[in-house]
């Protein structure tokens, strides 16, 4: 029967038919049409735009670095680097940069800076980019200075004017628009200032204690980047320097905004999911109403095949085209992204059309819509052509079958495609995790109301009260799809509003009389005093006075550094060994530490042999060393042996200053060291008063307004909260989309009932009140399942990962929870308009009950 | 003459719930090449059931449906669907057109999924033959009752089937446009030399018919024949 088994119509037939049966119905797709286009536009847009930033990094790799490499250390070059630098034909320009307050005399303001004191031709590619534009050419030989153009307009600085850093005062000779080699967010801080090299020396402040770079720069374009690295990186790195490749620089900053990249990419992802679920109603109900049709089309003679075949090539080219239009849509709104992000971007971005995110869109908007689609799509199967003669029942097993295998497979794409997207198994694993995790409590709470309702019915509520919740549990009721729907959406939204909330709190400043909120840096030792009595007599409080001890590690468990370094199994992280430490001492510890393990040890005689020293848990980590190991220490020129007396866990977020090693009183007092002293000052003039004071007294303290850095905080987050808040209005839209399409779902079914209690003589008012009530109740429910679940979301997010408690904000809860539940109302009660101005029979024609 | 549709020993139930409901118990009968023959019973009776299992639209639970030379039973649901579509016609209550399809492409469904070239023209004759002519690009819903089940009609003699069930077909019209569309019926299916099965409850109907064949709770309660 193998042959009988076919009809002879082939595949023109099945598009043929599939193309005939969309052309009559095309408006019911609409919502599929848009959900597809929403979620396409939203992963293409973050995409493509992650594509072109990494392309324009890449592109402007050099004029970012301003050379080809260069090689840099935090302390003058040892005589091997020194070397290595000369083998290489010596550099073609150098420079020497620290953070240093700088005065401008014409109105004694003070603003902390990046000083950068540049030699020979550096920029060799891009441009000191300055206002007028010869000062960034001029400025070695007319011997001034270029100030962050920013800086000279919030100071009142013209060009001509003068600025002081330490000892020397030069001429203003232009303001700084950019500079290669400057971080964005770190010129917020403390924004560069340019001076020709020679000056640095004599400007007094390079002395023990200030943060130092030396950096060497090289042109030298014939210079294969790759093979410099195998030749020298290890050299040098074992000469305490560092290479860095304009290449293997761009790649850095890439990586950084890969980050960003990869949440906004999540939050897109989501938006494309809350897409699919849209895809995945308006097939539904499109499905459905195509159900008879399927039997009819057998009972003709089609097979199951073609039957399935002619809806699936509907969709499948549906999500085709929709892919194309999400795509185009995508592409265009990423020309917002620089807009939205402006001051946030390394490079002046050129948007620039990426072939593979192209595809990328198509092939996920037909993937998904048939994915989606699958689970309404396979009913067709088990439609029997008996349909057309009555009503028969479906096989329940078989379509519970085909429903766990849609899931799975889902399931298996969210994971792949989140992985994908995050190249982390873990992370991509917790957020598929995640997912299910909301969808189940949403599920869950939705299935849990309908019991509570069975159970304790309010059977003395009024006739439409009570068949308004009656409707909540009735057969096929929506209330699982439509609490989902809601409350995805509305989880989301407060999600994002918590998240932001956490991160300020975080930042944010304690302003109770004991916390510092200015910081000064590089005290000398000579001068703490003084400065503490400068504080007092301005009438503010020294806080802390902490003394700072630099050293490096020497050895760790009797092996050297360097042998610790040439061993390649040693899973000893390479900063441990390279960097500089600043290490305090003092007899106890402070709010930002809690002890993991050993015992903290407050003072020892200074003669004792081995110094319990107290590590955070972070170098205890990258240094692979426990209570009781050993570590020498390099203080200067003098070995000093310690062994790991504790670990602390350390809050590295808090604003105020936390060490990795801690030594107990008693032993570094000695040591050649400088201070940092913190204060409080109560407003914004107090803080410039002291600041001038201080400069002139003491130009080489460099001082830290935390409530300026708070401010620079805050505008970041404010900026990327632009982009979030953007991608979270694409969530919203689609959002409404499938709410649209879940009540859709339902609407036959509920304008029957209407109809029918019209016809026995319902009022417009008790129809729309039962309608109303119906869902305001599932606006409700849905919304503030979604709120509560985001609140508690973010507030163990808070405490397990940031370590801290949070004011939620009350936008989610005054203005989501209404608005959400509003728009629910108002999208249900537009569906019930037809019912009550027409007449039931009229209904009953137009509609095709 | 040969025997289209042969009948033998039919039972079929449904379970409901933990209850078994035997439909049709017990049937047998045989309809020859070209005769017209009706199925006549009272609600619940199971007559519709009977002309499911007749037409392959259902399984019976045991017993055997013959139908042109091929025990049914012994086929997948594709199988049973080609061969609806080479030697069955349907004409339903509730006409069951496509809604999505004109005139014209509903009549010629069964024809382009046999392949045929001219599919178009034959359902233009067809449209012609029961006065539709010049409604062929109207969608079903642009029609009235009495012209979609003519359509319906159109539709069910396109692929010159051997044997025709109808199911009520003037369940859902007026007296007049029933009458109207039995004569149609009656007078295609001499011209075509098509073997009519009729299932109403309609008496006048079905006296119309050669052979009567009466059900009553699920079982063969009388068969006549006016020949």
């Amino acid at each position: 029967m193998s042959e009988s088994n076919k009809n002879s119509a082939g595949v023109n037939w099945l598009f043929k038919m599939a193309w005939r049966d969309f052309k009559a119905s095309a408006g019911k797709l609409s919502l599929f049409m848009v959900s597809i286009i929403l979620g396409v536009a939203a992963i293409v847009s973050i995409q493509s735009f992650g594509e072109t930033l990494k392309e324009n990094i890449a592109l402007q790799s050099k004029s970012l670095m301003g050379a080809d490499f260069k090689i840099d250390s935090d302390s003058k070059l040892t005589e091997e680097a020194q070397l290595i630098v000369d083998s290489l034909g010596g550099a073609d320009a150098q420079e020497i940069s620290f953070s240093s307050m700088a005065l401008f005399p014409k109105n004694e303001a003070t603003k902390l800076m990046q000083v950068r004191g540049i030699s020979g031709g550096f920029p060799f590619y891009g441009a000191l980019e300055t206002d007028p534009v010869a000062a960034g050419k001029n400025f070695k030989t007319q011997e001034g200075a270029l100030v962050d153009a920013t800086v000279m307009l919030q100071l009142d600085i013209k060009v001509g004017d003068s600025i002081k850093i330490g000892a020397v005062q030069l001429p203003v000779l232009g303001g700084l628009t950019n500079v290669p080699g400057s971080n964005a967010v770190f010129s917020a801080i403390a924004p560069p200032v340019v001076i020709p090299y020679k000056y640095i020396e004599k400007t007094g402040l390079v002395q023990l204690g200030s943060r130092i770079d030396y950096e060497f720069y090289f042109n030298a374009p014939q210079v294969d980047m790759e093979h410099l690295e195998r030749a020298v990186g290890k050299r040098l790195d074992e000469a305490k320097a560092d290479l860095d490749t304009h290449t293997s620089t761009s790649e850095r900053l890439g990586r950084r905004y890969e980050n960003f990249g990869k949440f906004l990419n999540l939050v897109g992802f989501i938006a494309l999911l809350l897409g699919c679920v849209g895809i995945a109603s308006a097939t539904t109900i499109y499905i459905r109403e195509k159900l008879k049709s399927v039997a009819v089309l057998k009972c003709l003679g089609a097979t199951r095949l073609q039957a399935f075949l002619i809806y699936l090539i509907q969709i499948g080219v549906l999500g085709f085209v929709g892919g194309i239009l999400g795509t185009l849509a995508g592409l265009l709104l990423q020309q917002l992204f620089p807009v939205l992000l402006e001051g946030l971007l390394p490079v002046d971005v050129e948007i620039s059309i990426s072939w593979p995110v192209i595809a990328l869109g198509i092939f996920i908007g037909t993937f998904m819509s048939v994915l989606f689609a699958m689970y309404p799509l396979l009913s067709t199967l088990n439609v029997s052509p008996l349909q057309t003669l009555r009503v028969t029942e479906y096989d329940n097993k078989q379509s519970r079958k085909t429903g766990i295998g849609v899931s799975l497979a889902i399931l298996v794409f969210i994971f792949l495609f989140a992985f994908w997207l995050l190249d982390d198994l873990k992370y991509a694993a917790s957020f598929l995790a995640g997912i299910v995790v909301v969808f189940g409590i949403l599920g869950a709470v939705a299935r849990f109301f309908m019991r509570l309702l069975r159970r304790y019915f309010p059977e003395s509520w009024s006739f439409t009260s009570r068949q308004s919740l009656r409707n909540l549990f009735r057969p096929r009721n929506q209330t699982v799809v439509l609490v989902l729907a809601i409350g995805v959406g509305s989880f989301l939204i407060s999600t994002l509003y918590f998240t932001k909330d956490i991160l300020l709190a975080q930042a944010n400043l304690d302003s109770s009389a004991n916390q510092a909120n200015m910081i000064l840096l590089d005290v000398q030792r000579d001068q703490m005093s003084q400065v503490a009595q400068t504080l007092t007599k301005n009438d503010l409080k020294p806080i802390d006075q902490i003394p700072i001890v630099t050293m490096r590690v020497h050895s760790i468990n009797d092996r050297s550094a360097v042998a610790i370094k040439t061993d390649t199994a040693s899973g000893v992280n390479r900063w441990i060994l390279n960097h500089e430490f600043r290490t305090t001492y003092r007899d106890s510890l402070i709010a930002s530490e809690i002890l993991q393990e050993g015992r903290f040890t407050s003072r020892v005689a200074s003669e004792d042999k081995v110094i319990p020293i107290s590590v955070s848990n972070n170098f205890a980590e990258d240094a692979q060393v426990a209570v009781g190991d050993k570590v020498t220490f390099n203080v200067q020129g003098r070995l000093l042996e310690t062994e790991i007396g504790s670990i602390r866990l350390v809050d590295w977020s808090r604003m105020q200053l936390n060490f990795s090693i801690v030594f107990p009183a008693g032993v570094l007092e000695k040591a050649p060291q400088f201070g940092v002293i913190t204060t409080q000052v109560p407003d914004t003039e107090t803080s410039a008063a002291i600041q001038r004071i201080l400069v002139t007294d003491y130009a080489n303290i460099s001082i830290l307004d935390l409530r300026q850095v708070l401010t620079v905080i805050e505008e970041l987050l404010t900026k990327i909260s632009y982009i979030i808040n953007f991608m979270a209005f694409f969530s919203i839209l689609i959002g409404i989309i499938v709410l649209l399409g879940a009540v859709r779902t339902s609407k036959y079914q509920r304008i029957r009932e209407s109809v029918l209690l019209r016809t026995m003589g319902a009022k417009s008012k008790q129809i729309l009140r039962i309608q109303g009530l119906e869902y305001l109740y599932l606006g409700i429910l849905g919304s503030l399942s979604g709120i509560l679940l985001s609140l508690l979301g973010s507030m163990l997010l808070a405490y397990f990962a940031f370590d801290t408690g949070f004011v939620p904000s009350w936008v989610p809860f005054v203005v989501l929870l209404p608005g959400i539940t509003l728009l629910v109302l108002f999208i249900g009660l537009s569906n019930s308009r037809s019912v009550i101005k027409s007449s039931p029979l009229e209904v009953l024609r137009k509609e095709g009950v | 003459m040969t025997s289209i549709l042969e009948i033998s020993n039919l039972e079929k139930s449904y379970t409901s719930g933990s209850k078994k409901l035997t439909v049709l118990e017990d049937i047998n009968f045989s309809i020859t090449e070209r005769q017209t023959f009706a199925i006549v019973g009272p609600s619940g009776s199971g007559k519709t059931t009977l002309l499911g299992l007749c037409a392959g639209l259902d399984k019976p639970d045991s017993g055997s449906v013959v139908l042109n030379g091929t025990e049914l039973s012994s086929l997948s649901e594709d199988e049973r669907a080609v061969l609806r579509n080479k030697y069955v016609g349907f004409v339903f209550q509730d006409f069951q057109l496509l809604p999505t399809l004109t005139a014209l492409e509903n009549v010629a469904v069964p024809l382009e999924l046999q392949g045929s070239k001219n599919a178009y023209s034959k359902a233009k004759e067809l449209l012609i033959k029961v006065g539709l002519g010049d409604r062929g690009d109207h969608y079903p819903s642009q029609l009235s009752g009495g012209e979609q089940q003519r359509i319906a009609l159109a539709r069910a003699f396109a692929n010159d089937p051997k044997i025709l069930f109808a199911d009520e077909p003037t369940g859902n019209l007026d007296a007049e446009t029933g009458e109207k569309v039995v004569k149609l019926l009656f007078e295609l299916n001499k011209e075509l030399g098509t073997t009519l099965v009729l299932v109403t409850h309609d008496m006048e109907l079905a006296k119309k018919t050669q052979n009567i064949l009466t059900i009553r709770g699920g079982k063969i309660a009388n068969l006549t024949s006016a020949v």
